[in-house]
């Protein structure tokens, strides 16, 4: 198993909306709504710098849904959070993404017409010849795009995917898409990376392999949000856990407090688990009457 | 039946000025759909501003060369008027939108209340003038045999051909920068593209001004040859005429405009002549075929040479197989 120590030890409280020691991302009452349903709904989060923070909960507990309102992908929310200190609410997603925060999705999106190295390449902030007058002028931007290049292939190899490089992503396996969008996303230089199922759809000896490189990441100044179905990835691989169920924050601590929380597992497999039918009758919860005889 | 003279004639036609008009129109368009995957539908309007923007100049008494950059000034507006609302939505709203706009440019063009301005159905004539002043060759015809043009329609070819020359580096230099790669990365996936930090609207805005200006040149090449402008030429046919010449070519390459509207024009003309050859000797008989609806017979011969070409060669004579095979 990958190595679990983590680089700076949480000191905080376990439980929902605690303060943290070193906040990289602060979040305060966001709302998400669609129509009658809410699907987020978050007093108070705060995310540590420099740890890796597992997200789970059930289907359907809002997860992808925050991340896309603290990413800019969804500008329905009402709410404020801040990222590094500055005011990220309301930001459209590119700008957040330039601010240090960056996403992968669910269902990987390799720009699949163009070739490996170039969907690295693209990934590069601050880019000369982005801009159009001087896109007509290659000396203006040549020698940055040589650095970007540089860096780019680099990525690639400590991702596995060097020998990749010229072809194009859609010519990837699936596994492999999950790599280039997370080695992608670290073009970006970005201090928290937020990874939404980075191994679902991945096969077994592959899930090892994109477990190093996620572990790595906060020892080169990258802190990690991801949410995981897998308990086993969570726990091993996560400093700390934060569990959401019907949108709302129900428990965070570090792994093994979350995993043995009570309201973490009502939360996956209903409240009325392990009562014996003597204890359900007597709490006068007993549903029998209502089902056929 | 003289083949020899049919396949002169379909030449003359791949390299006339309508041959370097499409091919410039489908430049444009190849920044749009080829390049980052915009819809625009309303190519015609874009080509409607290039010409009118020319001839109402000049028939308002400014040059001819102030005319040809309000025309450009115009595309330059009309992208950004049809950008702004349009290209925050899903890229079917640009379709839309387009059709429509470059409709009520026509209709605008040519309704009475606009007559003062763009004389309505009479259209303006004899507004190039000045460009024709400036033909540096000598009178005559040049060429071989029948294959042979004159000094007067030479020139507008060397002129529409440079500026395709022109829009196909222009296009080179934009699409291998970081700046293209960015277009490149809106069409696949914008949302990729947004989460990586890249101003995805912002870019789809520069794209549709870009291949806007260069499809308004294309217009004002057409009304320069002609020396004429009627609101009736810019159906929306036009627009999928340069599809056509587009797709044939191979979109997202850079040859494939240049070489779909040279292939384009040799088949239409080929067919036409051909068919009015055959009638006139009899392979075909008048019954059955009149030669008044050769015309129309030709689009739909043209129509299927491109379904098959679609089935057959789906990424045209320039694309990549490869890129059309990854999209599965």
């Amino acid at each position: 198993m990958p190595d679990t120590t983590p680089v700076s030890a949480p000191a905080a409280e376990a439980r929902p909306g605690s303060v943290k020691p070193d906040p990289i991302l602060v979040v305060d009452s966001v709302r998400r709504t669609f129509g009658g349903l809410t699907a987020v709904d978050v007093e108070h989060l705060e995310v540590q710098r420099g740890i890796i923070t597992g997200l789970i909960g059930p289907n359907g507990a809002g997860k992808t849904t925050f991340f896309n309102l603290i990413t800019g992908f969804d500008s329905g929310g009402s709410g404020r959070f801040t990222f590094d200190g500055t005011d990220a609410s309301g930001l459209p997603a590119h700008r957040i993404a330039r601010l240090g925060m960056v996403r992968t999705f669910q269902l990987t999106k390799a720009l699949r017409k163009m070739t490996v190295l170039d969907n690295m390449k693209l990934a590069a902030t601050g880019q000369r010849g982005e801009r159009f007058l001087d896109a007509l002028a290659a000396w203006r931007w040549r020698s940055q795009e040589a650095e970007v290049e540089d860096r780019a292939r680099g990525l690639l190899d400590r991702f596995r995917l060097g020998h990749m490089a010229d072809e194009y992503a859609g010519t990837l396996s699936g596994g492999q898409r999950k790599l280039l969008e997370m080695a992608r996303a670290l073009m970006v230089e970005p201090q928290l990376l937020l990874l939404d199922e980075p191994m679902a759809g991945v096969n077994p000896a592959l899930v090892e392999s994109l477990l190093e490189h996620v572990v790595e990441l906060p020892k080169t100044g990258t802190s990690v949000l991801f949410i995981e179905h897998d308990m086993d990835v969570v726990m091993s691989v996560s400093d700390w856990v934060v569990c959401m169920a019907e949108g709302c924050v129900i428990s965070e601590g570090p792994p093994d407090a979350v995993r043995s929380d009570e309201a973490v597992i009502d939360a996956y497999l209903g409240t009325r688990h392990g009562q014996t039918r003597a204890q359900a009758e007597a709490g006068g919860q007993s549903t029998e009457a209502e089902e056929p005889a | 039946m003289d083949i020899v003279d049919i396949l002169i004639g379909a030449a003359r036609a791949s390299v006339g000025v309508q041959a370097a008009a499409f091919a410039l129109a489908a430049i444009g368009l190849n920044v749009h759909y080829g390049y980052t995957g915009l819809l625009n539908f309303g190519h015609v309007g874009f080509m409607l501003l290039g010409a009118y923007g020319t001839a109402v100049t000049v028939h308002h008494g400014g040059s001819l060369w102030l005319g040809i950059l309000v025309g450009i000034l115009a595309a330059v507006a009309f992208g950004i008027i049809l950008g702004l609302p349009t290209l925050r939505l899903r890229y079917d709203y640009l379709a839309i939108v387009t059709i429509a706009a470059a409709e009520i440019l026509r209709l605008g063009a040519r309704s009475p209340s606009a007559e003062p301005l763009t004389r309505g159905v009479f259209g303006i004539q004899q507004f190039a003038d000045s460009f024709y002043d400036l033909n540096p060759l000598a009178r005559g015809r040049y060429g071989w045999g029948d294959f042979a043009f004159s000094h007067r329609v030479l020139w507008v070819m060397l002129v529409g051909w440079g500026l395709v020359a022109l829009a196909t580096a222009l296009v080179w230099l934009l699409t291998r920068s970081p700046w293209g790669r960015v277009l490149r990365a809106v069409r696949e996936d914008e949302d990729a593209a947004r989460s990586l930090g890249k101003n995805a609207f912002w870019f789809k805005l520069q794209s549709l001004v870009v291949g806007g200006v260069i499809g308004s040149l294309a217009g004002t090449l057409l009304a320069v040859d002609t020396q004429s402008v009627n609101p009736d030429t810019y159906q929306a046919v036009i627009t999928f005429f340069a599809y056509t010449v587009l797709i044939l070519g191979g979109p997202a390459t850079r040859l494939g405009p240049v070489a779909g509207a040279i292939v384009f024009w040799f088949l239409l003309q080929f067919t036409a002549l051909f068919l009015t050859e055959a009638i006139a000797v009899g392979w075909i008989s008048e019954s059955l075929l009149s030669r008044q609806e050769v015309s129309a017979v030709r689009f739909a011969l043209v129509g299927l040479g491109l379904m098959l070409l679609v089935i057959f060669r789906p990424q045209g004579i320039f694309g990549r197989r490869q890129e059309m095979l990854v999209d599965a």
